[in-house]
């Protein structure tokens, strides 16, 4: 036989079976598209529950998808952009998510047993990501809330530098508890640079060289452990973690101090 | 003088998605693999690319010829083939030269005459000219690419070879038929060529010696780099800014023998802020080595994956703007643009990371003498030693400067 180009994924439509109540796909060298599509049209079918065996980098998976009461389950690497746009869904990850999480996701919830990448929740406008371990850069960038679209993200390990960069609404937590990373600050630097709305909750503590000039921090106080625990319960609940553990340490507040950083740089007074 | 260039394919006819992608894998045992394992890794990020240049490089792929360097060229016709061996065969003595093998492939068209030399400087040779040997060979490899019409040579290290083109990565790794070929140590690159042409000369890697260098982002500093690197004799040819990397690791390793930390902090500069904060010997040489290598910082997004006869080191820009995963499966470490591609050849690696912006991650061949003078994590005052010869701090550290 001919020696083949080798290939990174076939155009073909992922193999098929149903267990109990899903449908699952096996992605092991699928293409995105396909296996996107084959998503969808189960989807569509009435599946209430998904599961994706052996993915493994896979863009786009649950994105633009607006069922309120469906579950998929992805188990492997999930490549970028996971659940972009995404609308209702619960995603879960039993592995790592590469860039992108959330981007600019409306409503859901995302849950990533393992890693995720940089850019997570990018521009996102609601719904919630939890992360069991690390993250990267610019995690949080330009979040934003409207009424009562308020989008939530927690990390659990460690972020490097722009953890919330021009964030503009919603909550974003960093636990630095489940950390490949022990010996790093919590968070990098630049965090919260050019923040103007929502907040930060940091376990722990953070060094006024870490932050950006345009918040205050503050140790967290009742009112903010009123709105941060339940998130927390929550987030535990989803990943078998103890929220006790997780509510041992104070946490410390970062908000903006104006909800318009730059307004006297580009606007006559 | 003007420089033919071959015609420059037209933009793929399909989505693109953007990005480059990039992936290197190094047994540090000495083991050797095919090139099969680093094709899969860059076709798992095909769509980083868009078809407009893909290539690889092997490291201990001519064990036949340990010590002679072997010239990978691109030739745009016979005429540029006869001009350039000339200039080979007055400095040097060939031992082979013959055709690349390659196989035709669909999707790769407009290929330049692929030719690859075994060669050796003429005896006499280094001392006529007063010269070592890898300068001669820049000398060489300068001369050729700026002022042979239509010649350019991929690589000229010993011992490896880059295989690069049009077309996308698992095409062009099917064409140069390295599946034949077994190293150490292989880099891959797929391109999306933002700035400059998609040509076969300006895909990645982009070599000199044994340093080859694959990137994905842009450098907007390459007008300040060139410049910088004319100046001791290096002659940016091929219209790509990621020639000045390897270009300047040449010149900050080679030449004057930087240790790997602090070349990859000229690089990938530490920010003003964070040199205020660090301690005051760090923070001297920190600012010493931007006063210094300040034209050589690479200003703009980057990921890069330097290879030499040794090892690989990967690195990113200061501010992590192109993403960048590393891992380690048993004697393997390998990195790559998305986990993806490192899980397509080691679904099960033993610890899987992104590294932090501004430091390298380092693979380090057993047994291979390390090219890069210091050991790979040096003390300040050990860098200090190293570079400005300080006499109190040397003591402990002579063996940096050995």
């Amino acid at each position: 036989m001919p020696i083949q180009v080798i290939e990174g994924y076939r155009q073909v439509e992922p193999a098929r079976r149903t267990e109990g109540d899903a449908v699952v796909f096996d992605a092991n060298g699928v293409y995105y598209q396909q296996l996107n599509d084959a998503i969808r049209a189960a989807v569509e079918a009435g599946a209430k529950r998904i599961v994706v065996e052996n993915a493994n980098g896979q863009r786009y998976i649950g994105a633009g998808l607006q069922a309120k009461d469906l579950t998929i389950e992805v188990r492997g690497t999930a490549g970028n952009d996971l659940a972009a746009f995404m609308d209702g869904p619960k995603v879960e990850v039993f592995g790592n998510a590469q860039d992108g999480v959330g981007n600019t996701m409306a409503s859901g919830t995302v849950v990533v047993h393992g890693d995720a990448g940089d850019v997570l929740g990018y521009g996102m406008r609601g719904g919630r990501v939890f992360v069991r371990g690390d993250v990267g850069y610019r995690v949080g960038i330009h979040m934003k809330a409207y009424e009562g679209l308020v989008p939530i993200v927690v990390c659990g390990g460690k972020a490097r530098d722009f953890f919330g960069e021009y964030m503009a609404g919603g909550m974003l937590v960093l636990l630095g508890m489940n950390t490949q990373f022990p010996d790093d600050p919590v968070a990098g630097g630049f965090l919260g640079t050019g923040m103007h709305g929502g907040v930060i909750y940091v376990r722990g503590a953070v060094e006024p060289w870490q932050c950006g000039k345009e918040v205050g921090v503050s140790e967290a106080e009742e009112a903010d452990m009123a709105a941060l625990t339940p998130v927390l319960d929550e987030y535990c609940a989803s990943l078998g973690l103890d929220l006790a553990e997780v509510l041992s340490e104070p946490f410390t507040r970062i908000a903006p101090v104006s909800h318009r950083p730059y307004g006297k740089l580009y606007a006559y007074l | 003088m003007s420089v033919t260039r071959p015609r420059y394919a037209e933009e793929a006819p399909f989505k693109i998605h953007g990005g480059c992608g990039l992936a290197g894998i190094c047994d540090e045992s000495g083991a050797t693999m095919s090139g099969e394992d680093i094709i899969l890794a860059m076709a798992v990020q095909r769509d980083r690319g868009n078809g407009l240049g893909g290539g690889f490089a092997g490291y201990g792929i001519y064990p036949e010829f340990p010590d002679h360097f072997a010239f990978h060229m691109m030739y745009h016709d016979e005429q540029a083939r006869e001009e350039a061996e000339v200039l080979l065969n007055e400095h040097c003595v060939v031992d082979l030269a013959e055709p690349m093998p390659t196989r035709p492939v669909k999707g790769i068209s407009d290929a330049p005459l692929l030719w690859r030399y075994f060669l050796k400087p003429l005896p006499g040779e280094l001392e006529r000219l007063e010269l070592s040997e890898e300068d001669l060979v820049v000398r060489l490899v300068m001369t050729i690419n700026a002022a042979v019409d239509g010649a350019f040579v991929a690589s000229s290290g010993k011992n490896m070879g880059v295989c690069k083109g049009v077309g996308f990565p698992e095409e062009i790794g099917h064409f140069y038929r390295l599946e034949e070929y077994e190293g150490h140590t292989w880099t891959g690159h797929n391109r999306f060529p933002t700035n400059t042409p998609g040509w076969w000369g300006g895909a990645h890697p982009f070599a000199l010696l044994d340093w080859t260098i694959v990137h994905n982002g842009e450098i907007s500093s390459y007008g300040i780099n060139s410049r910088y690197l004319e100046q001791f004799g290096y002659k940016c040819t091929l219209g790509t800014d990621t020639e000045v990397a390897a270009y300047l690791f040449d010149l900050m390793l080679r030449r004057h023998g930087l240790p790997l930390e602090l070349a990859c902090k000229a690089l990938a500069a530490p920010l003003w802020s964070e040199i205020d904060r660090m301690p005051e010997g760090e923070r001297e040489l920190m600012r010493s080595l931007r006063a210094v290598y300040g034209p050589a910082m690479l200003n703009g997004p980057f990921a890069i994956i330097l290879g030499f006869n040794g090892g690989m080191v990967a690195l990113n820009d200061r501010i992590k703007l192109r993403p960048l995963v590393a891992a380690r499966s048993g004697s393997k470490v390998i990195v790559a643009s998305e986990e993806a591609a490192i899980r397509a050849v080691a679904p099960e690696p033993d610890v899987v990371w992104m590294p932090k912006a501004g430091e390298p991650t380092v693979a380090r061949v057993a047994g291979m003498p390390w090219p890069i003078h210091g050991d790979l994590h040096l003390t300040p005052a050990e860098i200090s030693c190293a570079v400005v010869g300080v006499e109190d701090v040397c003591d402990e550290a002579v063996e940096v400067t050995a």
